[in-house]
């Protein structure tokens, strides 16, 4: 009953409720922003990197193994207090976007790249010598089917995006953690981290179940 | 008929290395406008690199020449020129999966030649049409036989209008009663008076359909004469000894 009372408290989830709805507003704010970010960002990386002569080959290289390899709490940090000190102040909100949005572009690349890689060499000769561009090839042939490969590990880079917009409670966005820490402190009751918590699997749990419903699907062999 | 003499497609000292392995041994080739060229010889010989050379699917040794109707192939923003105009039908189809064979078709037209969605389809129908597979247009690639794959292989090269046809051994990956519809859709094209080039190993359509017969072997032209020449009077052993295997067997 007292265990019920700690982290099940009824009154006080009712009472924090609309302070952690609007926290979720801002996680998905936040979360949906970086996704298309890192999306737009991504996919221009793995094209550029097919495509663009050789140095910024080696410099998107690097890019994404750097942004792959930086802890995004460190980056994050990083972004909002030490770019102060070159003159590059951003809000809270746009120093979550950006720390998001560069790692997840890194990702994103990456999971393109294995999409684009996968489709078969005769696809790339037959545009050639149908004599499309570089762009239709893409655009027409390669993409959609790359698309049908990478949807999984793109979901699964969705998830992990959404998940790690809880770190932007460090840099004092008011995004669903930190709504549910600063309730636990008014309320002195831990009732909403738990429905903080709850908020974030109901919010991610489909997500994950369709990754698994798609991996399962893809990985039958069907093409 | 081309009336002037200039060839339409013109290799000169065509040379491919791989590292250290010469595939191609400085070429000389000239094919004319309208003529059908069949080449043929053992695996290795370097026949598919040689046509995959004339619309630069293979890089080559940058001193080597080749043009195609005066354009010198190259990389550059010329290549995709010379590209429209030289169609090529691959052994493994290479058809587009993710579409219907009908926008197989008619993708290239309207992106590279800028052909309205309308024409092309009118297009389309029609190529289809003349390689016995109309009906089939609004299936996937994957839901037709091999056969019919390379007959839509074929149209797609043709919606181009290309002014020659390179052929990749465009029987050798299909089951032995699916040969005989994509040969009779390729003698009935040379018919037209198409330029092609034919990378094959099938030496009653080469004797049947070549205007000219090159036997390929370690990566040099041994022997090039009419059908007749080639395989009722080889001049040269190694043609002999090829010819006996594959026509004994």
């Amino acid at each position: 009953m007292n265990l019920l009372n700690t982290f099940f408290n009824i009154p006080v989830l009712v009472q924090s409720l609309p302070q952690l709805l609007w926290g979720l507003v801002v996680t998905l704010e936040i979360g949906i922003t970086s996704i298309l970010c890192g999306l737009v960002g991504g996919l221009f990386l793995a094209v550029a990197r097919l495509y663009a002569p050789r140095v910024f080959t080696v410099l998107i290289r690097i890019y994404i193994d750097i942004f792959r390899s930086i802890p995004l709490l460190v980056l994050l940090i990083v972004v909002y207090y030490a770019l102060p000190f070159v003159g590059i102040r951003l809000s809270p909100f746009l120093s979550a976007v950006t720390a998001l949005s560069l790692v997840s572009a890194a990702y994103t690349a990456e999971i393109f790249r294995a999409g684009i890689e996968a489709i078969p060499h005769g696809q790339f000769e037959a545009s050639a010598a149908l004599g499309l561009s570089n762009r239709n090839t893409m655009v027409d042939v390669i993409l959609p089917q790359a698309i049908r490969i990478v949807i999984p590990p793109l979901t699964n880079n969705c998830i992990n995006v959404l998940k790690d917009t809880a770190l932007a409670s460090v840099v004092a966005m008011p995004d669903l953690l930190k709504q549910a820490t600063q309730a636990q402190a008014l309320a002195a009751n831990p009732t909403p981290l738990i429905g903080a918590a709850l908020i974030y699997v109901a919010l991610l749990w489909p997500m994950v179940a369709v990754v698994a419903h798609l991996e399962k699907r893809f990985s039958k062999g069907k093409r | 008929m081309n009336t002037s003499a200039a060839p339409l497609i013109s290799i000169r000292g065509l040379t491919k290395a791989y590292g250290t392995f010469t595939v191609l041994h400085g070429i000389d080739l000239d094919v004319a406008e309208g003529e059908v060229v069949c080449v043929i010889g053992p695996s290795g010989s370097g026949k598919s690199t040689l046509i995959r050379c004339i619309n630069h699917l293979e890089a080559f040794a940058p001193e080597s020449r080749i043009t195609v109707d005066g354009i010198r192939v190259e990389p550059g923003p010329a290549l995709a020129k010379v590209r429209a105009e030289v169609g090529m039908v691959f052994q493994s189809f290479n058809l587009f999966p993710h579409m219907t064979v009908l926008k197989n078709v008619m993708l290239a037209p309207m992106r590279v030649r800028g052909t309205t969605p309308a024409e092309a389809e009118r297009k389309a129908r029609e190529l289809l049409a003349r390689v016995g597979i109309a009906e089939q247009a609004e299936k996937y690639p994957g839901q037709l036989s091999g056969g019919q794959q390379q007959r839509v292989a074929i149209a797609r090269a043709l919606a181009m209008e290309p002014r020659v046809l390179l052929f990749d051994e465009p029987t050798s990956s299909l089951d032995p009663e699916m040969v005989g519809e994509v040969l009779d859709v390729m003698r009935k094209l040379a018919g037209t008076g198409v330029t092609m080039v034919v990378v094959t190993h099938e030496m009653g359509f080469a004797r049947q359909v070549a205007d000219r017969v090159i036997f390929m072997d370690g990566g040099r032209l041994v022997e090039v004469g009419t059908p007749a020449e080639i395989f009722d009077t080889p001049k040269e052993e190694r043609t002999r000894g090829f010819l006996r295997a594959v026509l004994n067997h």
